[in-house]
């Protein structure tokens, strides 16, 4: 903590724990200790918009992975999508979607196993404020080792899957533009289908303790953080859930749609994105409802609320119970995001082993083409929410335009509203506590929020610090650009 | 990869290829929790890794388990693996970690420096020969005999 020469105080929580990647929360407080301002600033920059131009365009796929060593496979297969596009192939081949789509939906396991047992279950086993030296996933193993073990394991499946359908666990090279390079064997099968039952019990099991948990403390957690909000996310043709491939939707908190679904290469005439000063990451607005308005939200909670439907069938049970909570309207409660998370887990194992029963995975058909195009654009669902890609590519197959709108920044905002209610709500006038702290992060963690990921853009980033009194005279700043 | 951050991948490549009897190998971006399992099937675990700074052309370090209280699970320290490994699979894994000397780490390119390389050339001839005799137990003592041969040559 800072203590200014001045009235006002600022404290600092830096690094944020239990999320990935790095930020930096500043609270100023004023001669009352009244909260009068919390911000979430991203720290890092990381330049890939910049650096990818010129590579030639088959290499986005692999080159964008190296975007985050915790959510590579989105960004492979974002990019692989918009080479598709670049490459004239309108339609995969059935083994090489389904191949992608197994990819995912083993990323999307993975991902939300490890948010959930590892960084949020030890707020929810202990309580926001457990000693910090038990409450962490070490603590966790120490008290619930079965638990622990569950979360390992269903990990490990994940990341085997990755494995096999990405061809290996560093920067796998498994979709390339216009397909796969390599199908599933009946091996490789197998292996995975002797895990699966365990798999699916212990989703069950994650779901029930995110259910229960929020349920049962709904009281405390329903303003914790929480705000109406617009929500976003791709939905099928007939408005399932779906995280590969759709159109992109848009709803407001009491769920009525903001446009109709639309093709989502027209992202632009809808969606765009502000610069500002106090931070790295970009804040994305829908364009109709302006700057104030127009943000929105996106990830687990955005698409089981976006969604009509889940077509799988315990999943699809789940969020009836979900959405039975706020009377079939749109949940906005932070909190809730992980039980919508372990929803999507237990979808995802469903969709697991719906494909590892489909031949078409041993098909040998694996890569089209057709004409080549200077353009193209990807969406997905990434485990933390829609993630953009959007390249165009000149005569020589270089690379000569990259735009990312990773999920993360989609979130920026709601993030930024979260930590200033949460700050507001519970440190103002209070002796500051670890727990109090906690609580701030834990709004944050609510997001899963990839922090390294979030910052990838070259060019523009004007950066100020100020320190403000009580005053608001400015008693400090510096500017860098 | 970036230039010498390269070495521990290479290095695990280059093993798997020699196909040593007994041996498994796995190659990752970072070390993560669910590591401690595949490390809680083996007797003895080699972490392999570039070093940026440390003995040339490579270190060998025998691991106590050690609880960590990392703010992050985005990344774990091989002792930590170890100690998963034995807190929640009651695994009695004995491990060790060998460090590459690497140099640069700044270019965006799978290309390693010449000493880097050479580094790992050693260390591949210790690994192949340390693997192979399966004398874990006297790992520090093979790693010190194996120093003073090639400062000697």
């Amino acid at each position: 903590m800072a203590t200014t020469a001045k009235q006002s105080r600022k404290v600092t929580i830096e690094p944020v724990t239990r999320v990935e990647g790095h930020g930096k929360v500043t609270i100023l407080l004023d001669e009352n200790d009244q909260v009068t301002q919390a911000r979430l600033h991203i720290v890092e920059f990381r330049g890939f918009e910049r650096f990818i131009q010129g590579r030639p365009y088959w290499e986005a796929p692999v080159l964008v992975q190296r975007l985050c060593g915790i959510c590579p496979v989105s960004h492979h297969l974002a990019a692989a999508k918009a080479m598709d596009v670049i490459v004239g192939a309108d339609t995969l081949t059935p083994t090489a979607e389904k191949m992608r789509r197994l990819m995912h939906y083993g990323q999307f396991f993975q991902s939300h196993a490890l948010h959930f047992f590892h960084l949020v279950s030890p707020d929810l086993l202990f309580g926001f404020d457990a000693d910090p030296a038990i409450r962490n996933v070490i603590g966790v193993a120490k008290k619930f080792p079965d638990l622990a073990v569950q979360g390992v394991m269903m990990r490990k499946f994940g990341q085997e899957i990755i494995k096999i359908t990405s061809g290996k666990k560093i920067h796998g090279t498994g979709a390339i533009p216009g397909g796969v390079n390599k199908n599933l064997s009946i091996e490789e099968r197998d292996f995975l289908l002797k895990d699966l039952d365990q798999m699916i019990e212990w989703s069950k099991g994650a779901l029930d303790i995110a259910k229960n948990y929020t349920v049962e403390h709904l009281e405390e957690l329903a303003p914790f953080g929480s705000f109406d909000s617009n929500h976003v996310s791709l939905v099928r043709e007939d408005g399932a859930m779906d995280i590969y491939h759709g159109k992109l939707r848009g709803i407001d908190f009491e769920g009525n749609k903001l446009f109709d679904d639309f093709d989502y290469t027209n992202y632009r005439d809808y969606i765009a994105e502000e610069v500002r000063p106090w931070t790295y990451m970009k804040f994305p607005f829908i364009k109709s409802l302006g700057t104030d308005d127009g943000w929105y939200r996106v990830g687990p909670l955005s698409r089981v609320n976006a969604c009509d439907f889940i077509d799988t069938p315990f999943a699809e049970a789940a969020r009836k119970e979900f959405m039975a909570v706020t009377d079939n309207k749109p949940n906005n409660i932070t909190m809730a995001y992980h039980w919508a998370r372990m929803i999507e887990t237990l979808h995802s194992i469903e969709k697991i082993k719906e494909l590892l029963h489909d031949k078409d995975l041993q098909g040998t058909d694996l890569v089209v083409k057709g004409d080549r195009r200077e353009e193209g654009v990807g969406l997905i669902e990434a485990p933390r929410g829609t993630l953009f890609h959007h390249y165009k590519v000149n005569k020589d197959d270089q690379i000569t335009m990259a735009n990312l709108i990773v999920s993360t920044t989609n979130n920026n905002e709601p993030m930024n509203r979260a930590v200033e209610g949460v700050a507001k709500q519970y440190l103002s006038g209070k002796e500051i506590t670890e727990g109090l702290l906690n609580r701030v992060e834990i709004a944050i963690r609510a997001y899963d929020p990839c922090l390294s990921c979030a910052t990838h853009a070259m060019g523009k980033m004007p950066l100020t610090v100020e320190l403000v009194d009580s005053d608001n005279n400015v008693v400090d700043r510096k500017s860098q650009n | 990869m970036r230039e010498d951050d390269g070495l521990g991948p290479a290095a695990a490549e280059a093993i798997e290829k020699l196909d040593i009897d007994g041996v498994t190998v796995d190659s990752n971006y970072q070390l993560t929790v669910e590591d401690s399992a595949a490390v809680a099937e083996h007797d003895y675990v080699v972490f392999v890794d570039a070093a940026v700074k440390g003995a040339e052309p490579f270190s060998l370090t025998r691991l106590t388990p050690k609880r960590q209280e990392s703010y992050s699970s985005h990344s774990v320290e091989p002792d930590a693996v170890l100690w998963l490994a034995e807190d929640l699979f009651a695994a009695k894994t004995v491990g060790y970690i060998i460090g590459i000397r690497g140099y640069s780490f700044e270019m965006f390119t799978e290309t390693m420096t010449k000493k880097a390389s050479d580094n790992l050339e050693k260390a591949l001839d210790f690994l192949e020969s340390f693997l192979n005799s399966k004398s874990f137990i006297r790992a520090e003592q093979e790693y010190e005999t194996f120093i003073k041969r090639i400062q000697k040559i």
